[in-house]
């Protein structure tokens, strides 16, 4: 494990991260771990990776990294624009060689994969960033220099078209477990105009504004367990779904959840795309 | 109750934190899951197949847990907090005395949340529930002991918080080189001791 992999330039916001910190919930540790793990695995794949090898997670992209050694890298999740390279196909960057990504044409995430896994200590059996606890390495910075890991196999798949990215998606949300705290025309409500993510969304949930969800009973719901893809309702009546870093209990009711397949939609989302939700089939 | 939580979890209502513990404390026995997470009324279970383990759920026995098995962690603590008179005196008590019912308290660990190692300790005297700090603090200390609303905690780590603080301990209640990070669990009982 050579350092390998300096950061030039972090862009906005930029993680480490893998498939997060599995089975600790009940001791207040978040999941936390990719916001779209799908496009986790897709980059990893392409470079002949175990799927959960650590990556770097961009946020509006801007990130520059200058490659000390040679290593395959590969792209996923909101297609940008790459000097030396592009979107999901593996591609060689030469010992010394930098690469640039620019600002998403579509999406908010971009996942760099690069061959080996990025390696950093591990905590709680995860190398990802978690932003609510802390966890985890901090975010990257100017100057941070991350090493490699070894691969698990051979480079087996050139390029992995993927469709394009919504801003304006429609997701599906599995009611409950609390719609019960809403007005009958609660769940129809949630699930007939369309919400925008607002500017203060980050890892930890994408926070929307839009119909107001009117609880039909008052005082506090006990503090329970909370999943990834949970629309929670604060007093305010605006949902907030949760992210890869939200808290693991919490103590505003859930109306419904959105399906795992649908997730990764919400994850891309920028501030001021809409949101649209419709009941999960059953 | 058992109510569905997405396509992967589900929530069962226990209707009591003893109930949860019993919950808790079995499905850590036998189910093959992500995550078991109990609440003061609730346990959300993740991961599994639904139609496997609602049956189980419902066939073991829900009682609720009076006595959690084991001693009590003792917590070292010293006195000496910047909240103790405003404490005593909302209380309408002297210091003295809010230490002798802080100590006298027998606390189970509830719930974890608000941070990583953070356990919300049940079972504080109720003379001693007040209100949280209007004006929480930038930064607690680690190891900080406080008060707030009908609970007590320790400061696993550095965080801004807005409950009372009584005192200090040297005992460290997280430690995340650990295989068991955390020395106060759903169920663990505690005690204070000054020292």
């Amino acid at each position: 494990m050579t350092p390998a992999v300096e950061v030039v330039a972090p862009g906005p916001y930029a993680t480490v991260q893998d498939f997060g910190r599995r089975g600790y919930a009940h001791l207040g540790v978040p999941r936390s771990g990719a916001a779209d793990l799908p496009s986790l695995r897709l980059a990893n794949r392409l470079v002949g990776n175990a799927e959960d090898a650590a990556a770097i997670e961009l946020t509006f992209g801007g990130a520059v990294l200058r490659f000390r050694r040679g290593a395959w890298v590969a792209l996923a999740g909101a297609p940008a624009p790459a000097s030396g390279g592009g979107m999901w196909a593996p591609f060689w960057m030469s010992p010394g060689a930098t690469l640039s990504v620019g600002m998403p044409y579509e999406g908010l995430r971009t996942y760099v994969a690069i061959r080996g896994g990025v390696c950093v200590p591990p905590v709680l059996g995860s190398m990802s960033t978690d932003s609510l606890s802390g966890l985890g390495p901090p975010p990257l910075t100017a100057g941070t220099v991350l090493a490699l890991g070894e691969p698990m196999s051979a480079i087996h798949a050139d390029v992995a078209p993927q469709r394009p990215i919504s801003a304006e998606p429609t997701v599906q949300v599995v009611r409950g477990p609390r719609d019960d705290w809403f007005t009958d025309d609660g769940f129809a409500t949630l699930c007939a105009g369309a919400y925008r993510v607002s500017q203060d969304s980050n890892r930890v949930g994408a926070r929307l504004a839009g119909t107001a969800l009117r609880r039909a009973r008052t005082g506090e719901l006990p503090s329970e367990g909370m999943v990834a893809g949970a629309v929670q309702v604060p007093p305010d009546g605006q949902p907030i779904v949760f992210l890869a870093d939200h808290p693991p209990t919490g103590g505003y009711p859930v109306i419904g959840v959105v399906t795992v397949a649908d997730l990764p939609k919400v994850a891309q989302l920028r501030p001021g795309d809409l949101l649209r939700f419709r009941p999960a089939r059953p | 109750m058992i109510r569905r939580v997405g396509e992967r979890a589900l929530l069962v209502e226990t209707g009591s934190l003893a109930a949860s513990h019993r919950l808790d404390a079995r499905l850590r026995l036998l189910a093959d899951v992500e995550e078991i997470v109990p609440g003061p009324e609730t346990v959300l279970v993740v991961g599994g197949r639904a139609d496997r383990l609602i049956p189980l759920i419902e066939q073991l026995d829900h009682s609720p847990l009076h006595d959690p098995d084991g001693e009590p962690v003792e917590i070292p603590v010293v006195y000496d907090g910047a909240d103790l008179p405003d404490v005593a005196a909302l209380a309408g008590i002297s210091v003295d005395e809010v230490i002798a019912r802080h100590t006298a308290s027998e606390f189970v660990a509830g719930w974890l949340g608000f941070a990583p190692g953070f356990a919300y300790l049940v079972g504080l005297d109720p003379t001693l529930h007040v209100s949280r700090l209007d004006r929480p603090r930038t930064a607690v200390p680690a190891g900080s002991v406080a008060i707030a609303g009908a609970y007590s905690a320790v400061y696993p780590a550095a965080s801004p918080g807005g409950w009372r603080l009584l005192g200090r301990t040297t005992l460290p209640v997280w430690d995340v080189t650990s295989d068991s990070p955390a020395l106060l669990r759903p169920g663990t009982r505690v005690r204070m001791v000054a020292t």
